[in-house]
């Protein structure tokens, strides 16, 4: 009898041909064998007051309910496009989007909504994008020039996002190694997604427009750690000028993937730094499952001579009990089966962690011929929806043969015609190539497929905007101020003394300025200083909200005031909580709320006297008796100390009093 | 052969190419101090300084080299851009109505060159065909190109030859007429064909696009098809203005070509009816009129055109303080015809009576039209009003300035004596002068307003 083909055993089957390892086991060796390289393209938005191209504020944000008015616009490819370019920039098309902006007055004027040209470029942005530069290294332009780059998922209403090259070929000093850059760019931000069902695609212009910077690496990076590491030390560098936006969205990085013989695959958009090393681990893989996939399919048919065939399904012939196929049916959505030939063990070949070649096939069919999830249905699902009967009744319609796969889709019939396209093609993409696409990336390490990746040619002079001389006085002068590089601080923190699990969150934060004055103009201990910022205030910020925007540079501030004050160290840490919780409260009252008195060291050996005498009176063992007292009488001043005296200098004082 | 090599340097620019050896195309790498460059040398616009050197680097962006920082340029090759627009046969769908699209030089549709951005006007069938392939479903096209002028410098010689050639096509048994201009002067050429091209048994279409059809959001291709399906299949055989309702891609409005102007400088749904409702509404699947005394489609042939023009016509808008010098200076220069855009109900103030009546004695005439754009002339209501036509001014209704202007140029063409061009002036050939103005006529929506806002937000903008 012929054994059952069961796609679990399957998908584990070729996962192990893959030669899938997961990221802890993996070693350079193993990133070597597949041959993984990436590069980076960092997104960091300017800290301005208003937005790129015209004078609305940048900054403020609404919620998606909260706009005034909206706009539709449908996005065409330009005729060079449509001409030349078929595949991508039609599918793109294909989709048929109607794009819906929800604007408001606040943050949006006709610029951002392409109704009126672009104002000249924000002079703030570009002085601040210069001095970013020149701090990575780069060869600064003699002249900005303004270019459009297209995008049609509608996430900039012009179709096209302005941007200017400020410098190229850079360089950035890792820990061990040297990562090149290739440019760094000035642009506007696009759009926020509010949401993206079937045909409709809302967008939230507030974002839109605002300054962002991005910095572009050569695919240097050879393991998914060092990529991680290039990625904080583009950020570290960004934030050292203290010329960009912290927070949430503030900082995206697009990773650049490949493996050898794969193809550059574009992870859009990734929110944390901490979730590159899996998602780059994986896209490797993927890559490498695809090419295996690539070399099945040759070695069993003929590219040129497959074909799929279609049959319609009426579901009045067959007893389904998946629901979304009985959704169908009521709204007379047109269902079909697709024979897939020689493509049994393929549908359920392994991708990534958790995900299947089919599953591909689905989110295509969500991004390019907008019908939402659930969309289909394979044969070689993990859990069965259709029963092993109308699978048979549908594999005779479509005179399938064994070593054939089939899917079942549903949709209006306007959709249909894409939708069934949407398989043919990734099918037979899959004999041929890696299909070059974004994908967006998610926090279990996985990405699904989010765009077409845009052709190359995609970039043209913005005939609105004149070119930007920039002279050298006016560079000399910019680079007169740049922040120390950011390996040079590495050292400076570690000549510090200050422990290592603490740079990033230094770096990030940009403090080593601050750090460094209070060292060096009120000479305090280098790692207490340290571990205030990154022990004691780190947990502060996770414990308390400010009550209103804390100002970092205060706590020099609160250095200052102990060291004029003559306070004790040991006060600094509970005055910064306060201090954190309330920035407007000033230090005399942070002292008083958290009860603290001045008191002087004559006025202390008084009271070791009074408690000494005290101790005398409770004591009940005569044993050991300097060792006791001394403890108790510690407990007893344990809170007066703190601030007026160490709790080792106080110890010292007790011990000759007694 | 230099200047080719060179496309669009010059002076010190100019110079240190041809020091250096290097041509427009060629691929170079730039030695500066600071750092070093590699990409294509482009053409430079000409507008631009002599001190920069624009390279296209391996990225697809554009920089500019500071021609004082460059301490060697080497050209290792050489690429010249060589593009060629695709053209795809429009196909023929039997049945579908006969549609003559005439170009004058705007660009409704173009495709542009990706190395030096430079737009290429696609113009032929099968070039709007690879553009809009969307026509095909709605008419069977043809293409003219009859000049290829900006829209600024459209004036009376094209409006003359495209009545000639608009006459031709209705002859030849046309179904419909789209014009492609550009939309600065669109409302000019509008007035001027429904003057020179009466009792059109077809539509006649007149469209442009406020955002360039190089971008994927432009407005072109929208307005295209909406003048196509206008020019095609509509019952309104009129010269008519097809744009944007609204900024959104939603619907365009007929416009009557004598009641039409541009109110924005570059919103898209700029073009407005002034003092009047538009004809009607269309997108891709129907028309909904919303008036309903045009002039409806004949199958007989019978269209008079009247090519007429007097070049020595003005239009005068006035500010307080001027002086009668802006007025004696045209009469001294040989003008006919003075259209002033007057104040309020049609004033000007008294320092220009005495030009005024030897502007008239001259036998120049002058018509009163309002800056307001809305609302009738009245003369009658102050004295200033009756003093002005004493000395000759004569009221022009409800006329549009420009409107007023494109006529007294036509009238003046067919004859000098003022009591003719009077009578013409005065006859409204369509409605570039009503008989009343409809309360939704005039409705100019002030943003803030709560029930504005309101709606606003209920409808897309």
């Amino acid at each position: 009898m012929k054994q059952k083909f069961d796609p679990k055993k399957n998908y584990e089957a070729t996962k192990n041909a893959v030669g899938y390892v997961p990221r802890k086991q993996a070693t350079q060796k193993t990133y070597d064998d597949l041959g993984f390289i990436s590069g980076l393209e960092t997104h960091q938005q300017l800290l301005t007051k208003e937005k790129l191209f015209c004078r609305c504020p940048a900054g403020c944000f609404h919620d998606s309910e909260d706009f005034d008015a909206e706009i539709i616009r449908h996005m065409r490819p330009t005729l060079s496009e449509l001409g030349e370019y078929d595949g991508t920039a039609l599918m793109e098309f294909k989709t048929k989007k109607e794009i819906v902006y929800r604007v408001k007055n606040r943050t949006t004027c006709t610029y951002e909504v392409d109704d009126t040209p672009p104002f000249p470029l924000n002079r703030e942005a570009l002085e601040k994008a210069i001095e970013v530069a020149l701090s990575g290294k780069m060869s600064i332009v003699g002249e900005v020039h303004i270019t459009r780059k297209q995008y049609l998922d509608g996430s900039i209403p012009t179709g096209f996002q302005r941007t200017a090259i400020i410098g190229v070929e850079g360089e950035l000093q890792l820990k061990n190694k040297k990562i090149r850059l290739i440019q760094m760019s000035l642009e506007e931000d696009s759009c926020r997604e509010v949401s993206d069902i079937k045909h409709r695609r809302i967008y939230k212009t507030d974002r839109l427009g605002m300054p962002l910077i991005e910095t572009v690496t050569y695919p240097d990076m050879v393991n998914p750690d060092e990529v991680k590491e290039a990625a904080n030390y583009i950020r570290f560098l960004n934030r050292s000028t203290g010329n960009v936006r912290t927070g949430i969205g503030s900082t995206r990085e697009d990773v650049n993937v490949s493996c050898k013989g794969g193809t550059r695959i574009e992870i859009k958009g990734v929110a944390h730094i901490k979730w590159i090393p899996e998602l780059t681990h994986n896209e490797c893989f993927r890559q490498w499952a695809l090419l295996k996939i690539k070399e099945q399919l040759n070695s069993k048919t003929d590219a040129n001579k497959w074909a799929i065939k279609v049959v319609d399904i009426d579901p009045n012939s067959f007893k389904f009990k998946y629901a979304p196929l009985n959704a169908a049916k009521t709204n007379k959505d047109r269902i079909v089966a697709i024979n897939l030939p020689y493509f049994k063990g393929i549908l359920s070949h392994f991708t990534q962690p958790g995900k299947m070649f089919a599953d591909d096939f689905s989110e295509r069919l969500k991004v390019i011929a907008c019908i939402e999830k659930p969309n289909m249905v394979h044969s070689e699902q993990f859990e069965q929806n259709i029963s092993e009967e109308d699978f048979t009744k549908i594999r005779s319609l479509l005179k399938a043969k064994d070593e054939d796969a089939q899917v079942i889709i549903w949709s209006p019939e306007a959709d249909l015609k894409t939708a069934i396209e949407v398989i043919e093609e990734r099918c037979k993409m899959a004999f041929t190539e890696i299909p070059k696409e974004t994908r967006k990336s998610f926090g279990n390490g996985t990405t699904i497929f989010e765009r077409v990746l845009p052709g190359a040619d995609r970039m043209y002079p913005d005939t609105d905007s004149a070119p930007i001389p920039l002279e050298n006085d006016y560079l000399d002068k910019l680079a007169q101020n740049m922040p120390v590089p950011v390996y040079e601080r590495f050292n400076q923190l570690k000549k510090w003394g200050i422990p290592e699990d603490t740079y990033t969150y230094i770096l990030k934060k940009n403090f080593v300025p601050i750090i460094e004055k209070i060292i060096n103009e009120l000479k305090f201990n280098p790692v207490l200083v340290g571990t205030t910022f990154c022990h004691k205030l780190k947990f502060i910020e996770g414990q308390s909200k400010p009550a209103s925007e804390f100002n970092f540079d205060k706590i020099y501030d609160l250095f200052k005031y102990v060291k004029d004050n003559d306070l004790d160290n040991a006060i600094i840490k509970k005055m910064l909580f306060i201090m954190y919780e309330h920035p407007k409260m000033d230090f005399d009252s942070i002292l008083t709320t958290i009860g603290f008195k001045k008191v002087d060291q004559k006025n202390l050996i008084t009271q070791i006297n009074f408690l000494k005498e005290k101790f005398k009176e409770i004591q009940v063992s005569g044993d050991d008796l300097d060792g006791i007292a001394t403890s108790w009488i510690m407990g007893q001043l344990r809170k007066t100390a703190i601030g007026n005296i160490s709790f080792k200098d106080l110890r010292n004082i007790i011990e000759k009093e007694l | 052969m230099s200047e080719d090599i060179f496309q669009g340097y010059k002076g010190q620019g100019l110079e240190i190419l041809k020091k250096f050896n290097v041509r427009v195309w060629g691929q170079t790498e730039v030695e500066t101090t600071r750092g070093r460059f590699v990409g294509t040398v482009l053409p430079r616009s000409e507008n631009d300084d002599d001190m920069h050197i624009v390279v296209k680097i391996a990225t697809g962006y554009n920089v500019g080299i500071d021609i004082t920082t460059i301490k060697n340029m080497k050209e290792t090759g050489y690429k010249k851009a060589n593009y060629k627009i695709p053209e795809k046969e429009f196909p023929y769908t039997e049945g579908f109505p006969k549609v003559k699209l005439i170009g004058t030089g705007g660009t409704i549709a173009s495709r542009l060159d990706y190395r030096t951005g430079a737009v290429i006007p696609a113009f032929s069938p099968g070039e709007l065909y690879g553009a809009v392939p969307e026509l095909a479903d709605i008419c069977n096209l043809t293409t003219e190109k009859l000049f290829a002028v900006f829209s600024e410098n459209m004036g009376p010689e094209q409006y003359k030859k495209l009545a000639v050639a608009i006459g031709k096509e209705i002859e030849n048994g046309i179904d419909g007429i789209i014009i492609a201009h550009g939309t600065d002067t669109l409302s000019h050429t509008a007035a001027a064909l429904t003057f020179m091209v009466q009792n059109s048994p077809v539509p006649i279409v007149l469209v442009g696009s406020q955002r360039s059809s190089d971008r994927p959001s432009s407005d072109a291709a929208l307005n295209l098809m909406h003048a196509a399906k206008a020019a095609g299949h509509s019952d309104i055989a009129e010269v008519m203005v097809c744009m944007f309702g609204p900024t959104s891609d939603e619907y365009g409005l007929l416009h009557s070509g004598v009641r039409v102007r541009k109110m924005h400088s570059s919103y898209r749904s700029t073009f407005r009816t002034v003092g009047d409702t538009p004809i009607a509404m269309i997108n891709r699947n129907s028309i909904t009129p919303l008036k309903q005394n045009y002039n409806r489609r004949r199958k007989d042939r019978n269209v008079k055109i009247m090519p007429y023009f007097e070049e020595k016509v003005a239009i005068i808008y006035y500010y307080p303080n001027m002086q009668p010098d802006m007025i004696d200076s045209l009469v001294d220069n040989g003008y006919k015809g003075i259209i002033i855009a007057g104040t309020g109900l049609g004033h000007v103030n008294k320092l220009l009576y005495p030009a005024i009546e030897r502007a008239h004695k001259k036998g120049v005439v002058m018509y009163m039209t309002v800056q307001t754009l809305w609302g009738y002339v009245n003369m009658f209501v102050y004295d200033t009003g009756r003093d002005l036509m004493a000395k000759g001014i004569i009221p022009g209704e409800n006329l549009i300035p420009e409107t007023a202007y494109i006529k007294l140029g036509w009238a003046l063409g067919q004859t000098s004596d003022p009591e003719k061009v009077k009578e013409i002036m005065l006859t409204p050939i369509r409605d570039e002068i009503t008989k009343r103005e409809p309360y939704n006529g005039y409705l100019i929506y002030q943003g803030g307003v709560p029930e504005v806002e309101e709606f606003i937000s209920k409808f897309h903008k």
